[in-house]
């Protein structure tokens, strides 16, 4: 789950981290709260940010500085920012700043724990910045020595008040933790002209494997834009990706399902989906179906079961079920291994009429073929 | 994390209908299992061996080598971290969807115990023709045979496609570790790699990527000092970049996680990388 700036930085306010005086608004507010919400600012210099969650943000033009916030938002308000609609706006006090650096805390799969990010470098250009990040791996179990990383962070070329940015980081852990976080970056996290240190951003991950625990989080998750295909499976809890290509593809496990998309591309076709339904999914058989026969550019079908947990049985017979119901114009290619394949490649013969490949390479020519060379 | 012949293996979630299911297939295949775990039906018997309420009981009633969870995720960490301080040497954790702090927690106590966790999110370990932890067919004839490849794996059913298409040529294997299908896993691919290299009746080895996180890249400098002839197949070339596939793709760091930067690492290697798993069985010379 994503989430923007405003649920990130709430994050941080739990854990002491300071962030600036801020005023969230909706795009749909009536003028007359607008200027009420706008007049506790009295004129001083404010940053406006489109609440929106995608990376390079304020060179897209989601970020103003003004003095004039009602202008601003007005402005900002249902316009556009790549595939995102600004539907909250969040004003800020501005910030004397004389340092942006960078700080993150993310799960990191070489080492199997959480791993400590730093840059002096921080703000927008971080991704050009000549100077490599300072990594540290931190133990999940145990809080941060406060004093060791006032130590890395020293010989990372930290500015002072280096103990104060310390405290910041472990304080960022703890809220990483709290939140079951894959991710939490701020940047940048700035040093002011009094030495004060503040987050001025806030980018926050969570595990999707953790919403049931995290459900007033959850709750405020960006939706990520989705076609209405893909909306549809997501409702039954199916993960589908919808594709240029004219074969469709059914197969269990992501695995096998990016297999599949391979080898018909290797064979001179284009996939139409990516669609998984292994693991508990693997009795969503029809749901699945539907989805995929729905889409428009699909011209033939593979059917590719490797059945480990998943039963090849189970499968099939949601398969032949939703064939039968759906009646699709179209040829389908059976390719069916692992558990319970007998009684599936059997059923297939029976209901269908039909016989699977022995293969799972003769099955994809076979879809491509039918597909046709000429896929625009 | 090679299951031996005689372990004493006890599984979590025993009497509900998936750990029903393999487990009678594993005991069937010839897999030691001596107990099974759950609270409420502690005191009963199942599949003719005794349900207890946890793994110190296990260890303390009928020895435990190997635990295995066939476990929701909600009760994954208590029951892995159960098993680890009961002296465990081997802990299989086949759940889906665990939250990854509670993986990260699991490993780091795995690593201080020493035991060798796999998974989470595994079909979980053969040992061709001698037993089987977790959700492989090993008892189909027609996908695993015995004989002297191990295969490493993230993705069960890939396992299944690539012992399968070794079988069909009549190489035979000799292990199966899957290592798990998350970004954050107790087993690295190239942890697996070494314990093929050491095994005594492996002499050639089949490893499955996937596009995301860096495990192939990593695995990549192992097996550079692997002198065992390794092919390799890395799903996803396919996938459009920047969207998502499953569980996969989780953490791409820098330039690792795509699959140029896997082919060339493997190649850059001495690993053979093939196209479709159907040219598997070539690329190691059969």
């Amino acid at each position: 789950m994503d989430f923007t700036e405003h649920v990130a930085k709430r994050l941080l306010s739990r854990h002491d981290i300071p962030t600036p005086p801020s005023i969230l608004v909706g795009a749909n507010w009536p003028t007359t709260d607008l200027a009420r919400a706008m007049s506790t600012f009295e004129g001083r210099p404010v940053a406006v940010k489109a609440q929106v969650p995608a990376g390079g943000r304020g060179k897209a033009g989601g970020v103003v500085l003004t003095s004039d916030p009602m202008s601003a938002v007005n402005q900002m308000a249902g316009s556009t920012l790549g595939v995102h609609t600004v539907d909250q706006i969040l004003v800020e006090h501005q910030v004397d700043i004389a340092h942006e650096l960078y700080l993150a805390i993310a799960v990191d799969g070489s080492t199997s724990g959480p791993l400590l990010m730093f840059s002096p470098d921080g703000g927008v250009d971080i991704e050009a910045s000549d100077t490599p990040l300072t990594i540290m791996a931190l133990s999940i179990g145990s809080e941060p020595d406060v004093s060791e990383l006032t130590a890395v962070l020293s010989e990372a070329g930290c500015p002072e008040p280096v103990t104060e940015v310390a405290q910041v980081a472990a304080r960022l852990f703890a809220a990483f933790v709290d939140a079951d976080a894959e991710l939490l970056e701020i940047n940048p996290l700035a040093v002011t002209g009094r030495g004060a240190v503040v987050a001025l951003d806030g980018k926050l991950t969570v595990d999707d494997s953790a919403a049931g625990r995290q459900e007033a989080l959850a709750r405020n998750a960006s939706v990520p834009p989705t076609t209405g295909l893909e909306a549809k499976a997501a409702e039954h809890g199916l993960r589908f990706i919808e594709l240029d290509g004219a074969v469709g593809v059914l197969a269990n496990g992501a695995g096998l399902t990016m297999t599949t998309m391979d080898a018909i591309t290797h064979y001179g076709g284009r996939p139409a989906n990516f669609l998984e339904i292994g693991g508990d999914a693997y009795t969503l058989a029809v749901p699945a179906l539907e989805v995929v026969l729905a889409n428009p550019k699909v011209r033939s079908l593979v059917v590719n079961f490797c059945g480990a947990f998943a039963r090849c049985d189970v499968m099939t017979g949601g398969v032949i079920e939703a064939w039968k119901t759906l009646q699709p114009d179209i040829p389908v290619f059976f390719s069916i291994h692992g558990t319970g394949m007998d009684e599936a490649r059997e059923m297939v013969r029976r209901e269908l009429d039909a016989e699977p490949f022995d293969y799972m390479d003769d099955a994809i020519k076979a879809a491509v073929a039918a597909a046709g060379e000429d896929q625009a | 994390m090679i299951l031996q012949q005689g372990q004493r293996v006890v599984v979590a979630g025993l009497t509900g209908a998936q750990g029903s299911f393999w487990s009678e297939r594993m005991m069937a295949y010839g897999t030691n299992v001596v107990a099974g775990i759950s609270a409420s039906k502690a005191g009963t018997e199942h599949l003719g061996v005794p349900v207890v309420g946890s793994f110190a009981e296990a260890a303390e009633r009928t020895g435990l080598d190997v635990a295995v969870m066939f476990v929701p995720p909600g009760a994954a960490l208590r029951l892995t971290l159960d098993a680890i301080n009961s002296g465990a040497q081997t802990v299989v954790v086949l759940t889906e969807f665990i939250p990854v702090h509670d993986t990260m927690r699991m490993v780091a106590a795995a690593r201080d115990a020493g035991t060798a966790l796999v998974g989470p999110n595994t079909a979980g370990i053969v040992t061709v023709g001698q037993g089987f932890a977790g959700f492989m067919p090993a008892f189909n004839d027609r996908i695993f045979t015995p004989g002297n490849v191990g295969v490493v794996s993230r993705s069960g059913s890939l396992g299944t496609l690539a012992c399968m298409e070794l079988t069909r040529v009549g190489r035979g294997q000799s292990v199966f570790i899957g290592v798990g299908g998350d970004p954050v896993s107790g087993t690295s691919t190239g942890e697996a790699l070494q314990a093929l290299d050491a095994h005594p009746g492996t002499t050639a080895i089949v490893l499955i990527g996937e596009i995301g996180g860096s495990k192939e890249e990593e695995a990549a400098e192992v097996a550079a000092s692997i002198s065992k002839p390794i092919a390799a197949f890395i799903a996803g070339r396919a996938a459009p970049v920047g969207k998502k596939m499953g569980h996969a793709g989780a953490l791409i760091v820098g330039d690792k996680g795509t699959y140029d930067s896997k082919r060339a690492a493997l190649t850059e290697a001495g690993v053979v990388v093939v196209d479709v798993p159907s040219q598997l069985p070539s690329a190691l010379g059969a």
